[in-house]
């Protein structure tokens, strides 16, 4: 119900900012909390990456929905449909030049509207290359 | 003779084992019911912990209607049906019917028993594994019930959110049943899922 697109390679320099971008969609009628959920019980979407020379600074997320659902006495906050979580790195001022892969996990808990899916963990892949 | 109906539009599937019929209701068309009590499958026994470490068996419960709710704390359909469960419990704990919830949180009792009490839960909850959801068919979606009649076989199963009157009706019809096997006709075995 949820994929996630091989990012694109990302290429960057030492000591620099680089970004990357995954591409995530989800299978209509499903949808995920958002990495801000409404209710304090509700599982959040959140994209955490290893280490390695891209060092992760950041993640931005998309800004969430708020759905209501006929299990959800009010809208709660969820991501739908294709969207895309934007991952900012510092490239390390000692990484090896060359290429690599970072790699990250996504973990979500999706739902319908009558049922609901055991959280997952999938792994992300993203190919850089140091100059 | 009734059946069990959802009321939301959900397939229907019946007759077989629980885990063929899982996998072979992925569309929303009605798959046609087996109709006879004896087409039902026992339910698989389990030994599952509650919270004061007590083995809860399914087998204990032999000769009693019971509901099987496979459910979990993150689960927002199951908060929904919870409180409905609480009152059949209330309506019927002295008709020969329980319900027992099997919690599919990862963090256990930690996640639990916090949970339980903030809702009263009166009803037997215990934590599930992997290897009671597969000998029920690999349950995926949450919530999924079993409706298991007074000689331990599979009468229904909801899985996903389902109406209350679902539930009402299908309790009243087992719980009415005391014909002990006779191979007449009774409750099909059902699979109510949505979408």
């Amino acid at each position: 119900m949820l994929t996630v697109a091989p990012p694109a390679k990302v290429v960057a320099k030492r000591r620099a900012p680089a970004q990357a971008r995954l591409e995530v969609a989800l299978a209509p009628g499903y949808h995920v909390n958002s990495n801000t959920p409404s209710e304090e019980y509700l599982i959040p979407l959140r994209l955490t990456w290893g280490p390695g020379p891209l060092e992760a600074a950041q993640v931005t997320y998309p800004q969430p929905h708020m759905e209501k659902y006929s299990f959800s006495p009010k809208p709660i906050s969820v991501f739908t449909g294709k969207f895309d979580l934007v991952s900012r790195f510092q490239v390390a001022a000692n990484a090896p030049p060359g290429p690599g892969v970072m790699t990250g996990k996504l973990r979500y808990q999706a739902c319908n509207d009558k049922a609901c899916f055991p959280p997952k963990t999938v792994e992300v892949r993203l190919p850089y290359q140091i100059e | 003779m009734r059946i069990f109906t959802s009321r939301s539009g959900a397939a229907l599937c019946a007759g077989l084992l629980v885990a063929a019929l899982a996998a072979a209701c992925n569309s929303s068309k009605p798959v046609k019911a087996a109709g006879l009590k004896d087409d039902r499958k026992p339910a698989p026994d389990f030994a599952l912990k509650d919270s004061d470490g007590k083995t809860v068996r399914l087998s204990d419960y032999r000769g009693k209607v019971v509901m099987v709710n496979f459910w979990a704390t993150w689960c927002g359909p199951c908060k929904i049906e919870i409180p409905w469960f609480m009152d059949f419990q209330r309506k019927n704990r002295d008709k020969g019917f329980a319900i027992i919830g099997i919690s599919m949180d990862d963090d256990g009792w930690d996640a639990v028993k916090p949970f339980v009490n903030e809702l009263g839960i009166n009803y037997r909850i215990v934590l599930g594994n992997d290897s009671v959801t597969q000998a029920y068919g690999g349950v995926e979606a949450l919530p999924t019930t079993f409706l298991i009649d007074r000689e331990g076989k599979i009468a229904a199963v909801h899985v996903g959110l389902a109406a209350k009157s679902d539930f009402e009706d299908g309790i009243d019809q087992l719980l009415a049943d005391h014909s002990g096997g006779s191979g007449r006709p009774g409750v099909p075995a059902l699979l109510i899922r949505p979408r």
